[in-house]
């Protein structure tokens, strides 16, 4: 009934360096949090330079060393611009390690294939480094500059194949196109482990049905408390009775491919809850 | 020094709780809080069937607050006292559960089941949502149906009731003494308040719901205000909430009237707030040589 162990935690900043472009590398003291983290799971940080913004903002955890773990974000708006300003020594206020993530494959189950859009890549990392097998990395981005950390993947052994909308870097296309095609070679008993932008994971979901293979995808969902309280991370999930409303921040954020549903069934054709009578 | 206060016939070890929907069921922080430091557990609004609540995007951050329309999502009063009451009657602090309802007679029915529930502190009449179609927010904004909504809960229970008053009113007072005529024993002021957030490139709002209720900071001095009015209004306690994040803010709540608060938005960014709340308020009475908490209530002078 507790759910799992989460801490706050004020950390501090050891580094935070520009990776590529707009892509930053965030490496915290936090002893409390990273021997805790599973892969998967996600930090919730309050960046004290935002005045007005009062929310937290959650980032994947990428890698986790002893009582270090580091993030990898994108500056997209006034949080991770903050953030970027930010140096070593001073501190965060942390809550983590928080969600529902990967299930860490089995010696001798399915090979995993992974599969991330961008700075997908850092959620899948601690999978990739506990998996007990290795298996293909497909990674995709629109430039080459939004290919991160190839390296530290090929150094775990994992095979990365890479993929540009601009075709500056690996094969021209989508992440989807050369995952279809591995997946249409077959051969492998495999499983998928996504995590990118939702119409990325969306196409992957539909891989996974048209290829029978199982799948968990890391769903992003804007987010306010973390913990599971305010309800704004919800995205509809197929339950045994219909569907239902689960947070991304609890129950997510990685869920089973097949349970999610990408478009809220149109309420008028189900049945109504029936109003109150006396 | 005392810190307890009572609501009705309820007793509060202290005035520091926690503001219905910013708390889940109180579990979501067993792991981080000691529940039990809080004056109660105040738990999201529950009616008597399970509601699947609005579409996403569901909140929207803006400057010094939050727009929220969740719409009440929730288990139902079976799914509650199935999932969340086997841990929240461990808790030696009240337990606080707010209601709603789409009539009077819901209403009346929530309350009636919750009389039957060994343990319960106090039921939290929400009367003010504005982002629920019918029920909630119509109950809060006409005088006769908040007295009949107040009235009907008070035959169906014994247990002291609170009833969440709108903000959404041109004057308070007089929702207040309809509140504490019809057997209200404490006040809860004040809820969200209606606000737009608009995307300026789609040109649409940044809500599923298009509109929502704004919490936080920024609302601080306007639910100020109407605890203000309503402690001039009438005599049975209340609990004063909106855009507290700190003591400083509680004290200027008790300052103006109310007997406890209840810390909302900023559980959601730093869930030790009502702690922070808790000792800043004690160190105040020190610091002003006062040995009762009740000292504070009203006290400030026009």
């Amino acid at each position: 009934m507790l759910g799992a162990p989460m801490c706050e935690e004020t950390v501090t900043i050891l580094a935070n360096e520009r990776d590529t472009d707009a892509y930053f590398r965030l490496v915290v003291r936090a002893p409390q949090i990273a021997p805790r983290v599973q892969p998967g799971q996600f930090a919730h940080v309050r960046i004290p330079p935002l005045r007005e913004a009062l929310l937290r903002r959650p980032f994947s955890i990428f890698q986790v060393a002893g009582d270090t773990f580091s993030i990898l974000y994108k500056t997209v708006g006034k949080g991770t611009e903050a953030l970027a300003r930010m140096r070593p020594g001073e501190t965060l206020s942390a809550l983590g390690p928080l969600g529902h993530g990967f299930t860490v494959p089995a010696p001798g189950g399915e090979t995993p294939w992974l599969v991330a859009g961008g700075y997908g890549m850092a959620a899948l990392y601690l999978l990739a480094e506990r998996s007990p097998q290795r298996g293909l990395v497909f990674v995709g981005g629109r430039r080459r500059v939004d290919i991160l950390c190839e390296r530290e993947f090929a150094a775990l052994g994992w095979e990365v194949r890479v993929s540009t909308e601009d075709g500056s870097h690996g094969e021209r296309g989508l992440v989807t196109q050369p995952l279809r095609a591995a997946l249409q070679r077959g051969g492998v008993r495999c499983k998928l482990f996504a995590c990118g932008p939702t119409p990325m994971l969306r196409a992957v979901a539909r891989l996974a049905e048209e290829f029978a293979v199982p799948a968990e995808l890391s769903l992003d969902q804007p987010m306010c408390c973390g913990v599971g309280v305010c309800l704004t991370c919800v995205v509809p999930i197929r339950t045994p009775d219909g569907w239902e409303y689960q947070r991304t921040c609890t129950e997510g954020p990685v869920f089973d491919a097949r349970a999610v549903l990408w478009e809220v069934p149109d309420e008028k054709s189900e049945k109504r809850t029936p109003e109150f009578k006396v | 020094m005392n810190l307890s206060i009572q609501l009705g016939r309820l007793t509060l070890p202290n005035p520091v709780t926690v503001a219905s929907g910013t708390f889940g069921y109180g579990v979501e922080y067993a792991r981080l809080l000691d529940l039990n430091r809080l004056g109660a557990v105040v738990v999201k609004g529950i009616r008597l069937h399970p509601v699947r609540g609005n579409p996403t995007p569901r909140t929207v951050e803006v400057a010094s607050g939050l727009i929220n329309a969740i719409g009440l999502q929730g288990p139902g009063v079976d799914g509650f006292i199935e999932q969340y009451w086997p841990f929240l009657k461990t808790l030696r602090v009240p337990v606080i559960i707010n209601i709603w309802g789409t009539t009077v007679e819901e209403y009346a029915e929530v309350a009636r089941r919750f009389d039957a529930l060994e343990g319960v502190g106090a039921l939290e009449l929400n009367v003010s949502c504005p982002n629920i179609k019918e029920g909630g927010a119509q109950f809060g904004t006409d005088c006769t149906l908040l007295g009949e909504v107040v009235a009907a809960c008070r035959r169906a229970t014994r247990l002291p009731l609170i009833t969440k008053l709108s903000p959404n009113v041109v004057h308070i007072a007089p929702y207040a003494q309809a509140a504490e005529a019809a057997g209200s024993d404490a006040l809860s002021i004040m809820n969200s308040f209606p606000a737009l957030a608009l995307d300026i490139e789609t040109r649409r709002p940044k809500l599923a719901n298009v509109t929502g209720g704004l919490t936080g900071p920024c609302i601080k001095p306007i639910a100020l205000k109407l605890v203000w009015d309503a402690f001039r209004a009438v005599k049975i306690p209340i609990i004063g909430m909106g855009g507290i994040q700190n003591a400083a803010d509680a004290i200027e709540f008790f300052l103006a009237g109310a007997s406890a608060v209840a810390v909302g938005t900023a559980n959601f960014y730093e869930p030790q707030t009502a702690f922070q709340v808790l000792d800043g308020l004690q160190a105040y009475l020190e610091r002003h040589g006062l040995s009762d908490v009740r000292q504070l209530v009203g006290a400030a002078q026009a």
